[in-house]
């Protein structure tokens, strides 16, 4: 095969891609500016196809000439962005730091209970993976009634800090075996003890790993539904709950809809294209060596 | 549960002298704060099965008293073991958290699936045995949605082979290769409720989404995506595709680029043609990073249930139910905790079984044991 047309075929399929992948993207934030007859027309490019119009901000008060009004659906949409916040920060926090520490035992010394052993424990951990929320779905319901935690924000931050922590101990876990143990050794000798070790010495050196699983965990928590659509109703509920009950008795409002989902999505964007080198190095993590 | 001590045997051996004082000390601390707990825990019980009248008025009080267990039995293993005490504190967090908040609800799941318990209704739990696993084993639309996980985790295959062929396109000698990698991945990150909404139900919308708008212009009269059953499958599928085929290409492209370079040349020269080169040396070498790839993508997909619940809620009449989807439903229209429990841990079971013979056939393929 002659070398142009190979590199044509190859940019050719790589832009073919690149559409699939990011037209829908596209899409949701273009609809945004979309009134009905543009959305009932299927008009795809704005100023050409379409004159895009401030409906879908407006529907979340975030229109130019409502940004600086009293608005209900601001306030509303502005409660369940913060609780999407405090939800996916509060749990990575939580799951990093639990996390590290036990990635960090389990890397360095050796635990015997009983029968078990680090690699039962790391076992243990990583086989929370396997398990589907639905198995834990009824049973958290249940107990978070029994509890008061239904629809509160710390019974949520609780569940997903539970869901992200098998991730942060695998990435901490290897992230720890690359230092080499020496470090802690000289600092020992030094008059430092394990903990100071830990804290002063490797938790530095582990940075870009720690950034890494909490990217991760952010994400994964960020655009989780299915716990929060179970558990959650009028006070903690998160962004994408309230993206899933749009619809009213006239239908779908399509420009309010894709307004919200920009919302939930823009932020994930925007951590994708600047700390891609940390999200790549966060899903390689031991599948890798 | 038992407060034997995590022996901590460390690298480096060392061994803490801790009198004999602060060994008791420790102790007294765990066993006092152990039995504590337990008062605590039965005079709950009592309580709430009004047997006694003391009592608090949730459960609340018992997970606080959990966390504060928990804390004295830090403490305590740090006063009677020292330097091992120490160690153990590391892990321990992680362990008493993951118990408390996987194991117990899993066996109370088990006591939960062999009731009768409507959260809406006033009269509240009942016994009724082995109800609930002769109501599954009737229930087509639990066989149904087992049938469509077996095509779901099937098609995991077919996005491996895409992901595989885009990975090899970023790995080729390309310009802006950085922009094509940020590109591909944004899918994963989407929320799948948004991906739900704005592509299930907008883009794929009969009378105005651009897609069946484009499935007419190539001459498909009537676009039925979503109401025809075989083709709703395929379309959550294709869906699930399009969110999911980053997570593999990326770590198939890590493992192409972790091949050597003089791998990589050997692969294009020696004669041989690039599909050549490519099935006798590339995808040979990438056969560890693909096994691992595959088997983690297929754990997750047994997961899959935002955008079924979302885009065609199961239907047309459970063609597209996964087993969440439909565990979903089942507690949303008859708010029965107790059927939908014994779903999910009859499935559980299922996917144990499932996912550990999988381990056994792959595990000597990976390069490291999941």
């Amino acid at each position: 095969m002659p070398h142009a047309l190979k590199r044509s075929l190859i940019y050719g399929a790589l832009i073919i891609w690149t559409v699939i992948a990011l037209f829908p993207i596209f899409w949701t934030f273009s609809t945004t500016f979309k009134v009905a007859k543009d959305v009932q027309l299927g008009h795809i490019i704005p100023w050409v196809d379409f004159k895009p119009a401030w409906l879908g901000l407006r529907a979340i008060g975030l229109s130019p000439d409502t940004i600086f009004t009293e608005s209900t659906p601001r306030a509303e949409f502005v409660k369940r962005f913060w609780n999407s916040i405090q939800a996916s920060f509060g749990a990575s926090f939580l799951a990093l730091i639990v996390g590290s520490m036990a990635a960090y035992g389990l890397s360095r010394f050796q635990y015997r209970w009983k029968i078990w052993k680090n690699n039962d424990i790391s076992f243990f951990f990583l086989s929370q993976l396997i398990l589907p929320p639905v198995v834990l779905a009824m049973p958290f319901l249940v107990l978070y009634k029994e509890l008061a935690l239904l629809d509160s924000m710390l019974g949520l931050i609780l569940i997903y800090a539970l869901s992200v922590l098998p991730i942060v101990i695998w990435i901490m876990k290897d992230q720890f075996d690359t230092i080499p143990q020496e470090l802690e050794q000289a600092a020992m000798v030094d008059g430092c003890s394990v903990w100071g070790a830990f804290l002063l010495i490797i938790l530095p050196i582990a940075l870009p790993g720690m950034v890494a699983a909490f990217i991760l965990s952010v994400i994964l928590c960020w655009n989780e539904y299915f716990f929060a659509a179970l558990l959650t109703s009028t006070n903690a509920k998160t962004l994408p709950v309230m993206v899933a009950s749009q619809t009213g008795s006239q239908g779908i409002s399509w420009w309010s809809m894709a307004a919200l989902s920009s919302a939930a999505i823009l932020p994930l964007i925007i951590i994708g294209v600047f700390l891609e080198r940390y999200i790549v190095k966060g899903l390689t993590t031991g599948s890798v060596k | 549960m038992t407060t034997q001590a995590i022996d901590g045997t460390g690298h480096d051996a060392v061994s803490a002298v801790v009198s004999p004082e602060r060994r008791r000390l420790g102790s007294l601390l765990i066993r006092s704060a152990t039995l504590l707990l337990a008062l605590i825990t039965i005079g709950q019980t009592l309580y709430a099965y009004g047997i006694t009248s003391i009592g608090f008025a949730n459960w609340m009080p018992i997970l606080v008293a959990y966390v504060l267990w928990s804390a004295a039995l830090c403490v305590g293993l740090i006063l009677r073991d020292g330097e091992a005490g120490w160690r153990a504190l590391f892990v321990l967090p992680a362990i008493l958290f993951t118990v408390a908040l996987v194991i117990f609800p899993t066996f109370f799941g088990l006591f939960i699936a062999f009731s009768d318990w409507n959260l809406q209704s006033a009269g509240g739990r009942s016994f009724n045995g082995l109800d609930n696993f002769y109501q599954l084993i009737a229930d087509e639309y639990f066989w149904n949605a087992l049938l469509n996980m077996v095509f779901y985790v099937a098609t995991v295959l077919v996005q491996y082979a895409i992901a595989f062929g885009l990975a090899l396109l970023l790995n080729a000698d390309i310009k802006a290769q950085k922009f094509f990698r940020v590109a591909f991945l944004l899918p994963f990150m989407l929320s799948p409720v948004a991906v739900s909404w704005m592509i299930g139900k907008s883009m794929l919308e009969f009378r105005f989404g651009p897609v069946t708008n484009l499935l007419r212009f190539f001459g498909w009269e009537n676009p039925s995506l979503l109401t025809t059953p075989w083709l709703a499958k395929s379309t959550i599928a294709l869906m699930d595709a399009w969110v999911w085929i980053p997570f593999m290409m990326i770590l198939i492209l890590a493992g192409l680029q972790a091949l050597s370079k003089e791998v990589q040349e050997a692969a294009k020269v020696d004669g041989a043609t690039g599909w050549q080169g490519f099935w006798e040396i590339t995808f040979p070498l990438m056969l560890p990073v693909s096994v691992t790839t595959v088997v983690l993508r297929i754990i997750f997909q047994l997961k899959l249930a935002d955008i079924v619940i979302n885009t065609t809620a199961g239907g047309p009449g459970g063609a597209t139910d996964t087993i969440s989807s439909y565990i979903f439903r089942v507690y949303k229209d008859r708010s029965n905790v107790g059927y939908g429990t014994m779903i999910a841990e009859v499935y559980l079971i299922l996917i144990i079984i499932f996912v550990a013979l999988l381990l056994k056939f792959t595990s000597k393929y990976m390069q490291r044991d999941a």
